[in-house]
């Protein structure tokens, strides 16, 4: 299956995905009738910035079906809604483990890339409050239902986000273990 | 079999080819052109287009300010996240500071330009700028007694030479306000004095505008929209009005006659110099070297059968209006043109000067020779253009040209059939002349309903909108329905190329307005020339308002710029707006990310200045709703409104 990947290393902070995706939510899906909409159409990404890794991320959680973080996650702090299938994050019970940040592929690159720098002390607030943030609104990435390229890819200037089967790109196939990701 | 699949995709590849290319333009040597480009693999600005989709959504409502270095900052429109700037700007504060800068440049272009017509006609008067001359008289003497210089017992080049220290004041004027604004009707100009926003210098009001929107120093959203308003009139009541006396006087006040327009005007046999730009002043050296004897022998040498000048956009409108030069395209015909193979030389001065002819005329033999000291581009021969020798210059480009004329390649050679006729000239004095001398006729009728009212349709191209889909049936609709049509710049060009400027196209109008168009033998849509004679339109205005004793506000008369793209057009929408003439865009100006500025501008300006903005794409709605304006002036004005 197609998905979102995110390449943090590519984004620019224009935070042209955000209101690419507000519009692809909103009643008349054109920026300038959205702007008038009661209520106004909501975002399902979020351009954070890690200021450890002194770059922007764009953050967005499809809140799978299933998901593969909450059914990793040894404390139980993630749980997932079974009827709207929302996944929800409890900070008092994460021991910063990152095992639901390896499993979900649209974080892959970037773990990859704090990899490479080495610098875990950015720690996954980013990723955790997108989710917190997103339940709290109760919306979740939808992929843009209905669109054939996610409206967020499409509006990437950088092509810091791609949809792609996992597959093609190449080095992003999803690890077997967990050690073969830390090296 | 394979074969048979081969030929299918093959088929099926030009066929979407083709349909691309009707869907970027309405007039068939550009759609000609576009295929060649595509079959060529050049690339033109309809490409860079779409590889700039889908644009950036802040930029399109004007919500991103760069104004300090503690921004960038960005208003998020959807109330989620930030809603103010650093400093603490509101979208609103933002939309208004960008517009003002934007009105800044546009008046700037123009009323720079004016300065420079000014400093030739005053090198002129001083006997330095030799290939230049006093040609039209009774206009010098007529703004020498406006500007209040005694003419009497002196010669023509004293009079022109104070005449010309007197409008170079109107540029760095301190105290008083613009000469030309005297021109405007009584009511306009209490109404502007009373709001304050008469202009002053035309230098200072530009100037204004980059204080005011500093870091720090003008945030009310309707304070600084004030400025724009004043700003653009100093560009339409000073800059731009400047810019046209002053080339009537050294260059002629044009006068109706008959040229050709369209890509079908270069040769198949002739050296091909385009002039592309905005000022007469190097374009009409260019027109009068292109008849020099020698170079006409230097090109039969060469084996071509003489030279050929065709203009692209308003430097080839100010040729076309004064001498009948013809005209080879709008705006974004500009590539097209390179891309038929058979252009010499792309002569250009400054302003609507696409950078990606550089790149492009390498791909032919074209020479991309650029000229103003302003303005250089990437690949370009460098041939600066000064008054002191401009005869000169303009024949060593001739001379460039016509040596270049044996490195056309036939084989990348396709010149379009379609060349079309059409009649120009009508400046202001011209039209009052075909009127008989007076305003009169045209008042009447008016008043009987034959002319319904007066539409001013102006402006640029733009790839957001089918290249000059919107001109010519916005045109269409109006004189259709009796409006009469006064048109500059590049709509002037596309209707030139749908055929709207010839006696015959009255045919397409209205019954009342045909009898008219017949009865005086002119078109239903009048060419008043390039952009800053859009002047020429506020003078006409005036003249019929003063004639009935009213304001402008009060006259049937609505304007539009169907396809704008440049910040000029914007600085033009706030002085017509602004002397009380509604006005439809026909693309998006950025500051949708403003309630308050958005209704200012389409609603709230009428209770200001008695005229506002509105925004319609597409050009039969645009038209309704001007002729809905012209049918409430009507109404008001106690006329028959109902159509
Ligand atoms: S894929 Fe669609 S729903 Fe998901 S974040 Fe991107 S724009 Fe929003
Ligand atoms: S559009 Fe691309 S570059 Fe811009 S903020 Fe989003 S991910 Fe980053
Ligand atoms: S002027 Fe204000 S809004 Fe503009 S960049 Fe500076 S802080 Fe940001």
């Amino acid at each position: 299956m197609k998905d979102l990947i995110i390449r943090p290393e590519r984004c620019l902070g224009c935070r042209s995905c955000e209101i690419a995706c507000a519009v692809a939510h909103s009643k008349s899906k054109s920026l300038f009738s959205a702007l008038g909409e009661q209520p106004a159409p909501k975002k399902r990404i979020y351009v954070d910035c890690s200021p450890n890794l002194e770059i922007s991320i764009p953050i967005t959680c499809r809140h799978c079906e299933d998901a593969p973080c909450v059914s990793v996650c040894p404390t139980k702090a993630l749980s997932q809604d079974e009827v709207t299938s929302i996944v929800s994050h409890n900070p008092d019970r994460c021991v910063d483990c990152w095992t639901c940040s390896m499993v979900c592929p649209r974080f892959l690159p970037l773990y990859r890339l704090i990899r490479v720098i080495g610098c875990w002390t950015s720690s996954m607030a980013y990723n955790r409050g997108v989710i917190s943030r997103q339940t709290d609104a109760g919306v979740k990435c939808d992929l843009c239902q209905g669109r054939d390229i996610p409206a967020c890819v499409e509006a990437c200037p950088t092509h810091a986000l791609v949809f792609y089967e996992l597959e093609e790109i190449p080095g992003t196939k999803l690890p077997e273990t967990t050690s073969e990701l830390t090296g | 079999m394979e074969q048979k699949e081969n030929e299918k995709s093959m088929d099926s590849d030009s066929e979407t080819m083709l349909k691309k290319v009707y869907e970027k333009s309405i007039d068939p040597a550009s759609q000609t052109i576009l295929l060649k480009a595509k079959q060529e693999g050049v690339e033109t600005a309809w490409d860079r287009y779409e590889k700039q989709l889908p644009q950036c959504s802040f930029g399109q409502l004007g919500v991103c300010c760069r104004n300090c270095n503690m921004g960038p900052c960005r208003i998020d429109p959807f109330g989620e996240g930030a809603e103010k700037g650093i400093c603490g700007a509101t979208a609103d504060i933002i939309v208004a500071r960008n517009l003002l800068r934007t009105i800044a440049a546009g008046a700037a272009a123009h009323s720079d330009h004016a300065r420079d017509a000014v400093l030739a006609f005053k090198k002129m008067s001083e006997g330095a700028a030799g290939s230049y001359a006093i040609k039209d008289e009774a206009k010098l003497l007529s703004l020498a007694s406006e500007y209040g210089i005694p003419t009497e017992g002196k010669n023509r080049e004293k009079v022109a030479s104070e005449l010309a220290d007197a409008l170079l004041l109107e540029f760095g004027k301190q105290t008083g306000s613009l000469l030309c604004t005297m021109r405007a009707p009584e009511p306009r100009l209490k109404l502007w004095t009373e709001l304050g926003i008469v202009p002053r210098g035309i230098d200072r009001e530009i100037v204004e505008c980059m204080h005011r929107t500093h870091m720090g120093v003008d945030n009310n959203a309707t304070h600084i929209l004030l400025q724009g308003l004043r700003t653009g009139l100093s560009d339409g009541w000073g800059g731009s009005m400047i810019a046209t006396d002053v080339q009537d006087i050294l260059f002629g006040t044009p006068q109706p006659r008959m040229s050709t327009v369209n890509l079908g005007v270069l040769s198949r046999d002739k050296v091909n110099v385009i002039v592309h730009g905005h000022e007469p002043i190097l374009s009409e050296m260019i027109v009068e070297a292109a008849e020099d004897s020698e170079l006409l022998k230097l090109a039969q040498e060469k084996g071509a059968a003489g030279i050929n000048v065709a203009g692209i956009c308003c430097t080839g409108n100010e040729t076309l209006m004064r001498h009948g030069t013809p005209i080879a395209g709008t705006f974004l015909q500009q590539e097209l043109a390179v891309i038929t193979g058979a252009v010499e030389a792309m002569v250009v001065d400054v302003q609507c000067v696409m950078p990606s002819l550089g790149e492009l005329s390498g791909c032919y033999h074209t020479k991309f020779i650029s000229t103003s000291p302003k303005a250089d581009f990437p690949n370009t021969v460098r041939m600066e253009f000064h008054e002191e020798k401009a005869y000169e210059t303009a024949k060593e480009i001739i001379r460039v040209a016509v040596e270049n004329f044996p490195f056309r390649n036939p084989e990348k050679v396709n010149i379009p059939r379609e060349k079309q006729e059409c009649m120009v000239g009508f400046s202001a004095e011209a039209i009052l002349n075909a009127l008989g001398g007076s305003p009169d006729p045209l008042i009447e009728a008016i008043k009987s309903g034959a002319v319904w009212g007066v539409g001013a349709v102006v402006g640029c191209n733009n790839v957001k909108i089918k290249h000059n889909y919107g001109h010519v049936n916005l045109v269409k609709e109006l004189i259709k329905n009796n409006v009469l049509v006064v048109t500059t710049g590049c709509n002037a060009i596309a209707c030139a190329e749908a055929g709207l400027l010839v006696p015959e196209a009255s045919e397409l109008a209205g019954e009342g307005l045909k009898a008219v168009c017949k009865a005086l033998g002119i078109p239903p849509v009048l060419h008043m020339g390039s952009c800053v004679d859009i002047s020429r339109i506020l003078v006409l205005s005036s003249v019929l308002a003063n004639r009935l004793g009213m304001d402008i506000s009060d006259l049937p008369v609505a304007g539009a710029a169907p396809e704008w793209m440049s910040e000029k057009a914007v600085s033009i929408g706030a002085y017509v707006v602004s002397s009380g003439v509604f006005t439809v865009l026909g693309t998006v100006p950025p500051v949708l990310g403003s309630q308050a500025v958005t209704a200012l501008l389409t609603r709230d300006l009428n209770n200001v200045v008695g005229a506002s903005f509105a925004v319609e794409p597409d050009p039969f709605k645009a038209a309704a709703l001007m002729l809905e304006h012209i049918d409430g002036k009507r109404k008001s004005l106690g006329l028959n409104s109902d159509r």
